[in-house]
């Protein structure tokens, strides 16, 4: 069985290995067809028409960080991000976070 | 022009030189044909990623209504909380914005060796790439005595439309102290909460109108999506209001009197009713059936790194007509479906590989207008079948607060806003 995240993993000790640094091993998209699924609340490109928060454009430090506390089950009165981010590795969160915040808001 | 044959030859030719295939395709024309039927939320998600990624693909939608109303939200306005237009979108932006070529007919057949898709307006469509989102169709004769008359006495109001608008008239004639009897379906069908989402808003429609009328669902299974919570949330909000029948507890509707607005259960109890919801057996849209793309129960086996058919090459079919289960038919879910399918043919026809799929699902259920619920869960394909990320989803918690309910509701409402934008292009009012 060779899942996603089994894959990934190997590419990214395989890159580490050769460039000794922080490498995503998410291509560009990779990265667009797992942000496509949080345009559904947040909004096409993460630009909320509505009561829920836009993401675009945000700071990628303030993102991650939140991002990983709600994987983390670290946000008090979470609704369902705590059930959302806990399908993602935190390379993902990390590549989601650097792409909605590279977005115009 | 694209032909199968020269899309033969054109693979041939990309086995030599892979990265001269786009180049051949744009000589002629174009990046490649993609043809879409169905507008809702798989199909016109399909649209619009397709051209977000590849403005020089050629996009064709066909769907038979000029105005999409949603089942998502229908029964808000079931339980007067929303107007009927307010659940409607139109393809201004993917026409517009995209350069979607909009193609207002009813698809009626397809020959998947040929490429090609017939229009009820006498024309004849070539594709490269066909998507095909039908959503459901009623799985007539599934049910002794529910056909397309009775659903006129007795409505499903499970497309949306002129049934559920016929729905909410016959609750707002009924007189109070009425029994509005809704009869589940056996899994799998469109939207699991479904059902006992719209109960849950009739009996608040009956709470501010009609305090005397009863609820009693006869359900062809003995549980369902969310169920502890429901129970939990019509105790609080409605208290006996609302009686549910499971399968073991002879809940299975087996036969349909819609003149009598009766209903017989599998070990012969009848049920008279003052208004009648018979939400029926499904089965896939029936072009998917022309296609010969569905199995003998009626659904659409795929792929699930690209939701290509398993039967016959470049159909491709999302949303509600396809085998995604863990996945449940949802909106939210047809809409990830279009645009991991829209990533897969855009890699496709530039002679690259798909990218790793992945999809979310948010089910959000209103029990009452402050009180939502909802549930989560995202998937990640693994040898071709959907799977559920493990240790991800989940539903709200059973001991949650007012407060937590009535975000979980303003979020509903925010979601359907965002979906709406995102799949249609929709500004909320």
């Amino acid at each position: 069985m060779f899942s996603k995240h089994f894959r990934r993993g190997v590419v990214v000790a395989a890159m580490l290995a050769a460039f000794a640094g922080p490498a995503s091993a998410l291509s560009e998209d990779e990265v667009s067809v797992l942000a496509g699924t949080c345009a559904n609340c947040h909004g096409t490109d993460g630009r909320s028409p509505g009561a829920i928060p836009a993401i675009a454009g945000q700071d990628y430090d303030i993102l991650r960080e939140q991002l990983l506390a709600f994987k983390a089950g670290e946000v008090e009165g979470a609704t369902i991000m705590t059930r959302h981010a806990t399908g993602y590795t935190d390379e993902e969160l990390d590549a989601l976070a650097r792409y909605f915040s590279e977005i115009e808001p | 022009m694209i032909t199968r044959r020269n899309m033969l030859a054109l693979g041939a030719a990309a086995f030599v030189a892979p990265l001269a295939m786009p180049n051949i395709l744009r000589a002629q024309g174009s990046a490649g044909r993609v043809v879409i039927v169905g507008g809702g939320f798989g199909g016109a998600t399909a649209a619009k990623y397709i051209k977000r990624r590849n403005p020089d693909i050629d996009v064709t939608l066909i769907e038979a209504q000029e105005r999409f109303y949603t089942c998502p939200f229908s029964n808000l306005y079931l339980g007067g909380l929303r107007e009927f237009e307010s659940i409607g979108h139109s393809y201004e932006e993917l026409t517009g914005e995209y350069g979607v070529n909009l193609v207002t007919a009813l698809a009626e057949d397809v020959d998947g060796d040929a490429h090609t898709v017939t229009l009820s307006n006498g024309e004849t469509v070539e594709y490269d790439k066909l998507i095909l989102s039908p959503g459901i169709d009623i799985n007539w004769g599934a049910l002794e005595g529910y056909d397309e008359a009775a659903a006129e006495l007795a409505p499903h109001a499970w497309k949306a439309g002129a049934q559920t608008q016929l729905l909410r008239r016959q609750l707002e004639e009924m007189e109070d102290g009425g029994l509005f009897v809704l009869s589940a379906p056996a899994d799998p069908f469109r939207c699991p909460p479904g059902p006992y989402e719209r109960v849950s808003l009739v009996a608040h429609y009956f709470k501010e109108h009609k305090p005397n009328s009863k609820i009693l669902i006869l359900d062809s299974k003995d549980a369902f999506s969310k169920q502890g919570l429901f129970t939990a949330g019509w105790q609080s909000l409605y208290g006996d209001t609302i009686e549910w029948v499971g399968l073991s507890d002879d809940g299975r509707v087996v036969r349909v009197d819609a003149e009598a607005l009766e209903v017989e259960t599998e070990f012969g109890m009848v049920h008279r009713a003052n208004v009648l919801n018979v939400v029926p057996p499904q089965k896939a849209g029936f072009i998917a059936e022309r296609a010969g793309v569905t199995n003998e129960g009626g659904w659409v086996p795929i792929k699930a790194s690209t939701f290509e058919s398993r039967q016959v090459a470049d159909i491709h079919v999302i949303g509600d007509a396809a085998i995604a289960s863990p996945m449940p038919k949802s909106g939210f879910c047809a809409n990830t479906q279009g645009k991991v399918a829209a990533a897969a043919i855009v890699a496709s026809l530039a002679g690259n590989e798909a990218p790793a799929a992945s999809w979310t699902n948010t089910c959000y259920s209103l029990i009452g207008p402050d009180y939502g619920i909802s549930v989560v869960g995202v998937y990640e394909a693994v040898d071709d079948e959907v799977v559920q990320v493990e240790g991800s989803g989940g539903v709200s918690p059973a001991d949650a607060d007012a407060d937590f309910r009535l975000r979980e509701a303003q979020y509903a409402v925010g979601w359907y806003d965002a979906i709406a934008n995102d799949t249609w292009g929709t500004v909320p009012a």
